[in-house]
């Protein structure tokens, strides 16, 4: 569906003497909007069973099994129950500030959803605002308001937890903008465009196979994006209770948790296109399926790592993102864009599939080297301990002669 | 302009994930980072010294469950030990192997506990490693429910022995857990010691030394992992500990990973001994014939047993009746506390967390 197509369709059908193109635009504009609306909820709703049963196996639990088939039904109950509970504000809070900061949390995980091409190569349907020209600046920026919303929620609650909170959320939301903006990059250098419909039509040969690099730092940078662990010290459970939305109850704080689980959807579709080639597959299962696939593939991976990884410390986490991500993404931005100057065809700037295959050989092989040198310099295991002697100021034994 | 800055000071409890119970910090913050900390308990205050002033000998085994709930069977038989040192009292050989192995099975599960718990404040998701700690710990509390019908308070010693024989399916379980017990906590330590965020986050953080640790007469893991060789199964040896082949691992820093990293290495040896136990237990009776009211001479004793968490002690003074005048319990996890102060302060707020996880305190002895 295009949302040109569809304004069209309905221009055709308003009387044409009354001038009505901003009818048009707005009634094309809103269905479309309530179509993506609602399916993206539906998934994120059908998206919290599915992670909590995930999370239940890896721990050797059973997960949400009562309600409806398999449990299915139990994020209906959940949302049933945060509605009817009662909706708290506290005292001292900011109220304007304090009912502004879920909506400013979850608008944009939706709006990524506006850029994503669902559609098949070559997108002669246009996939929603797939063609947007800017599309990948246009995530970059939307994905940038979460960091807002989370820091006005932790201070208009006037709460100290949640405000410790929001500051770590602030400067961790902030650096990790850079190391993803740099990987992208790469993407972006590429495919010699920012329309994430181009993107996809580059990807003879997709961009995870051409650029590991930019993708591991990537989809580290998404989640410390999205605050889950190792980099959740955002909510960090078990010292901030529950971090920046402490005060929030009730409908408010559903919101929130919509928010927080949207987010994997949008990191894993955004990756899907970005570096999974999108829609792209073999006949006969139809591209939409594969993008699922693919992305479901994502959200795994990352479900996998929250469920095994602790949280990294405050000061780690900082450390990580400038001593760490930044090289490596850098290091990935300079590769690309020296191995697409080397093979470009001078005068189409296409690349060959062949001359895909020698870049992609030549980055993994960068990568791991890439990835074993920076172990090495910031890793731990490297650190010798000293062997256990016992202490001089006890003896044990004494009594037994 | 200068900015203008002022600490923060945050109660952390007693209604909070990480605080084991109910308990109180009230820190305060520089930012991130711990400039005052000041443990505020009593919450949990069940009085039980007092209680146990009316209560008989016998009678008060079921309060004593109730000091560390995770680890009933030590706090028993620290308990029923100086009852019997008080009042003379012999205990049969097979109730004394009966009881090593108890201590040493709840010792795993202590441990288990523990190790759990510090990951989670770790920071693992709903806790993975703390869900595969419960699952063994699963096994050896269905082990207790064979021994005596209870599962977490106990109440399995008496004064002059056990309450039961083990059944003969006991034997079974036991040993097939025991084959399978070194495997589980390989699988734990390769999910746990060589993860690269747990070392960034535990080691040389929250360091103990051994000078600060004697001073401040902290016991049991916490003391070895800073080096200090001392456990009262060998140095003072009770029941059939004198019997046993086991080592008394130590750590070389006292820092976070080392208290960790000494409690698995304790599981180690606790199935190690469980299996000596296993192999040495002979038929005979189970407890001694000892009257249910014991009205021990007038006098005082103090005895102590190696509990998961440190020297659990127990001073009994007796007046010559059927309940004690006065019964003091010193408690490892109070004692292990006193240090918190000397260990948080510098640190950040996520180390706060898990130094006092590696403490591994439970709220039920430190109130009592």
């Amino acid at each position: 569906m295009d949302f040109l197509t569809l304004y069209e369709f309905i221009l055709d059908r308003l009387p044409e003497s009354l001038d009505l193109e901003w009818l048009a635009f707005g009634i094309a504009a809103a269905t479309l909007a309530f179509l993506v609306f609602n399916a993206v909820i539906s998934a994120t709703a059908l998206y919290t069973w599915f992670e909590r049963r995930v999370l239940a196996r890896i721990q050797s639990r059973l997960g949400p099994n009562r309600w409806g088939p398999f449990g299915l039904l139990q994020p209906l109950a959940d949302v049933l129950k945060l509605m009817v509970k009662e909706d708290t504000v506290p005292d001292d809070a900011d109220r304007p500030l304090f009912h502004l900061a879920p909506i400013i949390l979850l608008v944009p995980g939706l709006m990524v959803f506006a850029v994503i091409p669902l559609g098949e190569i070559p997108f002669e349907d246009g996939s929603f605002l797939g063609r947007l020209n800017i599309g990948v600046l246009f995530i970059i920026g939307i994905t940038g308001i979460n960091a807002l919303g989370v820091f006005i929620a932790g201070w208009a609650s006037r709460n100290k937890y949640a405000m410790f909170g929001s500051m770590r959320a602030v400067a961790m939301l902030v650096s990790y903008e850079v190391p993803m903006a740099l990987a992208l990059t790469g993407v972006v250098i590429m495919a010699g465009s920012l329309a994430l419909t181009d993107i996809v039509i580059g990807q003879n040969v997709i961009y995870l196979v051409t650029q590991p690099l930019g993708f591991l730092v990537f989809m580290t940078a998404a989640s410390a994006e999205m605050s889950r662990t190792p980099f959740d010290m955002v909510e960090a459970e078990s010292e901030l209770g529950s971090g920046f939305n402490t005060e929030y109850s009730g409908i408010k704080f559903a919101i929130f948790f919509l928010g927080e689980f949207m987010a994997p959807l949008a990191a894993a579709t955004v990756a899907t296109v970005l570096y999974l080639g999108g829609t792209r597959g073999f006949d006969p299962i139809p591209g939409q399926i594969w993008f699922v696939l693919k992305a479901f593939l994502v959200i795994l991976g990352l479900l996998w790592v929250r469920a095994t990884w602790p949280r990294l410390r405050v000061d780690q986490i900082m450390g990580f993102a400038w001593k760490g991500l930044f090289p490596l993404a850098l290091f990935n931005m300079f590769l690309v864009a020296i191995e697409v100057l080397v093979f470009q065809d001078p005068d189409t700037g296409a690349i060959s599939n062949g001359e895909l295959w020698l870049i992609a050989g030549i980055n993994w092989v960068l990568t791991v080297l890439a990835v074993v040198v920076l172990a090495q310099v910031l890793g731990q295991k490297r650190l010798k301990r000293p062997v256990p002697v016992p202490s001089p100021l006890a003896n044990m034994n004494a009594g037994s002669d | 302009m200068p900015i203008q800055t002022e600490p923060i000071t945050i109660n952390l409890g007693p209604q909070h994930p990480s605080t084991h119970g109910v308990f109180r910090l009230r820190v305060t913050f520089d930012g991130e980072v711990v400039l005052d900390v000041e443990p505020v308990f009593g919450y949990l205050h069940r009085g039980t010294e007092k209680l146990a002033e009316e209560r008989s000998y016998t009678q008060i085994v079921t309060l004593t469950d109730r000091l560390d709930y995770t680890a009933s069977m030590t706090n028993n038989l620290a308990y029923v030990r100086t009852v019997e040192k008080l009042s003379g009292i012999e205990v049969p050989e097979r109730a004394s192997y009966l009881r090593v192995l108890c201590s040493e099975l709840q010792r795993i599960a202590s441990h288990l506990i523990s190790t759990g718990f510090l990951m989670q404040e770790l920071g693992t998701f709903g806790g993975t490693p703390l869900m595969y700690c419960f699952r063994e710990r699963e096994r050896i509390l269905d082990l207790f429910e064979m021994l005596c019908g209870a599962r977490i308070t106990l109440s399995y010693m008496r004064p002059g022995g056990v309450t039961q024989d083990a059944p003969e399916e006991f034997w079974g379980a036991l040993n097939i857990l025991m084959d399978e017990m070194p495997g589980y906590i390989d699988e734990l330590e390769g999910l746990i010691t060589t993860n690269e965020i747990v070392l960034a986050r535990t080691r040389d953080v929250g360091i103990l030394t051994p000078e600060m640790a004697i001073d401040a007469s902290v016991t049991g893991p916490m003391l070895r992992a800073t080096g200090v060789q001392w456990d009262l199964r060998k140095a003072d040896p009770y029941e059939v500990y004198d019997r046993m082949k086991f080592d008394i691992p130590i750590g070389s820093v006292g820092d976070t990973f080392d208290r960790y990293f000494v409690r698995i290495s304790e599981m180690r040896e606790s199935v190690k001994i469980v299996r000596q136990c296993i192999e040495q237990i002979s038929a005979g009776p189970i407890k001694s014939d000892t009257p249910y009211f014991v009205r021990p001479e007038p006098g005082e004793a103090y005895a102590a047993v190696e509990a998961p968490k440190g020297e659990l002690g127990f001073y009994i003074v007796s007046d010559g009746g059927i309940s004690p005048y006065r019964c003091k319990i010193r408690a490892p996890s109070f004692i292990n506390l006193t240090v918190l102060r000397d260990l948080l302060v510098g640190w950040k707020m996520g180390d706060l967390v898990i130094v006092f996880g590696s403490t591994d305190v439970v709220l039920g002895e430190v109130d009592r």
